[in-house]
């Protein structure tokens, strides 16, 4: 399948950036010029056959995609429910996300910019991000959470190793929350030159559309493998969402379609105990990071520090196309606890042979959950990325290290 | 009381308005207060209150603080009109704020209780005209002030459109980055405050930077108002209230005096 033939992004956003009552641009007056810079160069990126074909390339070549459709048989067995695992875990460095950064570093040569800068939580974006811009002679500066640099120090390590400069982000709550407020305020400077790769499908248009563009191959190719394989559609189209990047990049393909479409949002504690990120579910209508969508907000409108295990879905806001796929109805969200997600990953390592992200391992609870509502059913979930990353967590969680771990 | 009144006086003085910003609840409700009127006695023509909020994206490191600060002993956003009611009367007060709070507050609402309180109008730093739709209709019936911002990269059409949106003044972010302190102002202010001029009659005021009277004073040479905001909460950061005080009038005066040299 090639990139450059894809019709245009099913379902906006409309001209402005709006999916409804969400998305749209609160930024800064200062940022408004590049923020149209960058929509005008995605549009004609998008028409451009060329620079389809280098993305396409770049993918197939350096990120080993198309990743492969796996159907997960002693898994399927076990759950009582036709579950096939679209493996972006298998992609260079290890998740979904090279995918995005590819493309907007790809973008950004395109238009003369000679730096990125991005935002990342455990690291994970931050080393894709570092990685493209490598791979495409940018230089690279991350913003990190300083608590997070100090917990993720083996990605602020690979950050280096591949060239990129990270900057511990010392101010709120010194979470990725705080590292995108950082990566924001420094872009207000730097814009003539700098292009700032945003991490998800969140942030003011035309990011959440552009990182949903550059991560719709993760569709496109399942709808294609799974027609291929069963000659029809999956019933169920199941991924996590924190920002939600690689569920709008599955779901994207299938929004046209009778699928249903289910994202399974950080339940952290349990929704009762208020300390989780399911925005979604528990958020109200707000502003954050340059968009309205769900926002985990107290009643004066402060945004509200998220939890969950999984530091890739600890993000108190969530793309505007999902809180309006949410809205109308297309899609459902639902929490997925810290223990659900946990006994999740150990569930597809124990039956399968794949240690996934905890990330990741949202999206197999909520299919296992999925598989008991709707038994005999046929499940495409988005593997989202691998779990070496996590062994710390889980090696802890699980007691791992003392021998006999039950 | 709205700015225009503010405007027409300085400029029969022929001189720049002096404007000053504080956050509301810095470091707690009653110093807010007492912060604001020293500005006040002290020579601020017009007042910004900020509203403290968790993800200020257009702040440098000494509003960040003093918005976490604010936080940290409680404010909430109620404690805004309290501070409102107490400083309003002498000279007109505008509210600086990102936009969730006062969407998240309801916008009629907000606007109702801004006009009860006195507040001449909002500020807003991350609400662009082609968003503020609602704030438009609020702020037309109550007659507040709607100050939008336009920068150094904003087109001629994004300016003009900008400034037809805008009533009170316009402010001019004269630097392409995040508010505070710098060594000199930026180079790039007086082409903006030019080029902003020529398609609208309102004041112009120049923001992030203004540190001390020498550059209020060059500022103040060709733009319509001198906005600081950093270097008072300079002032009050690290410090005891008394001292505290004593800094913020002697640089409220420093800062007066130079808008008024700015034309000699």
């Amino acid at each position: 399948m090639t990139h450059g033939e894809q019709t245009p992004a099913i379902g906006g956003p409309d001209s402005t950036g709006h999916w409804g009552r969400f998305g749209g641009r609160f930024v800064p007056e200062a940022l408004i010029a590049a923020l149209e810079e960058l929509d005008e160069a995605h549009r004609s990126a998008t028409a451009d056959k060329a620079f389809q074909a280098e993305f396409d390339r770049m993918l197939r070549e350096y990120a080993n995609c198309p990743s492969p459709l796996y159907q997960a048989s002693r898994l399927s067995e076990s759950a009582g429910a036709d579950i096939w695992l679209k493996r972006e875990d298998l992609n260079h460095t290890g998740a979904h996300k090279i995918r995005n950064v590819l493309g907007q570093a790809l973008l950004a040569k395109k238009m003369g910019k000679k730096r990125v800068i991005a935002e990342t939580g455990a690291g994970q974006h931050g080393v894709a991000a570092a990685t493209a811009a490598t791979y495409l002679g940018l230089e690279c500066t991350v913003y990190m959470g300083e608590e997070d640099t100090q917990r993720q120090s083996l990605n602020v390590a690979r950050m280096h190793m591949l060239g990129a400069e990270v900057v511990p982000v010392t101010t709120g709550s010194r979470t990725l929350k705080d590292a995108m407020n950082e990566a924001l305020r420094e872009w207000v400077a730097s814009v003539d030159h700098t292009h700032y790769l945003i991490g998800s499908v969140g942030g003011p248009h035309p990011f959440p559309a552009l990182v949903r563009d550059y991560c719709r191959g993760i569709g496109d190719e399942a709808r294609a493998q799974i027609l291929d394989r069963i000659g029809r559609l999956p019933d169920h189209v199941v991924a996590c969402v924190g920002g939600g990047s690689n569920a709008m990049g599955i779901f994207t393909a299938f929004l046209d379609d009778d699928v249903a479409l289910h994202g399974y949002e950080a339940g952290g504690d349990g929704y009762e105990t208020g300390r989780h990120a399911a925005t979604i579910t528990a958020g109200e209508v707000g502003v954050l990071h340059g968009a309205r969508t769900f926002v985990l907000q107290d009643e004066d409108g402060q945004t509200i520090a998220s939890h969950s295990i999984s530091a890739g879905l600890d993000y108190p806001g969530v793309g505007p196309e999902h809180a309006h796929l949410a809205d109308i109805g297309r899609a459902t969200y639902q929490p997925v606890t810290d223990a659900e997600a946990m006994d999740a990953m150990r569930t597809l390592a124990a039956k399968e042979g794949i240690i996934c992200a905890i990330e990741s391992a949202h999206a197999v609870a909520g299919a296992l959950r999925l598989a008991k509502d709707a038994p005999g059913t046929t499940i495409l979930v988005n593997l989202s990325g691998r779990g070496d990353k996590d062994m710390g967590t889980a090696a802890a969680y699980f007691g791992l290290a003392e021998g006999n771990a039950q | 009381m709205n700015v225009q009144s503010a405007f027409a006086a300085c400029k029969a003085e022929g001189r720049a308005a002096l404007v000053g910003y504080l956050p509301a609840g810095f470091p707690t409700v009653a110093d807010s207060i007492a912060a604001i009127d020293t500005m006040i006695d002290s020579g601020v023509d017009i007042v910004e209150i900020g509203m403290p909020y968790t993800d200020p994206v257009m702040d440098g490191p000494a509003i960040q603080r003093a918005a976490q600060q604010a936080l940290d002993n409680g404010f909430r956003t109620k404690d805004l009109f309290e501070v409102l009611d107490a400083v309003s009367g002498r000279v007109p007060i505008l509210v600086m704020t990102y936009w969730n709070l006062v969407e998240r507050y309801g916008v009629r609402r907000f606007g109702h209780d801004l006009a009860g309180c006195g507040g001449a109008g909002l500020i807003t730093p991350d609400l662009i005209p082609e968003e503020a739709q609602e704030w438009m209709a609020v702020s037309d019936g109550y007659d507040l002030d709607r100050v939008f911002l336009v920068a150094p990269s904003s087109t001629d059409a994004r300016l003009r459109s900008t400034c037809e949106a805008s009533r009170g003044f316009v402010y001019a972010q004269s630097i392409m980055g995040v508010t505070g302190v710098r060594a000199g102002t930026s180079s790039a202010a007086p082409e903006l405050v030019r080029r902003t001029r020529e398609v609208t009659d309102l004041p112009i005021g120049v923001g992030l930077g203004v540190r001390d009277g020498a550059q209020a004073a060059e500022v103040g040479a060709f733009a319509d108002a001198v906005i600081v905001g950093s270097a008072f909460i300079n002032c009050l950061l690290d410090t005891d209230s008394a001292t505290g005080g004593k800094k913020l009038a002697a640089l409220t005066s420093d800062l007066a005096a130079g808008v008024r040299s700015g034309r000699d």
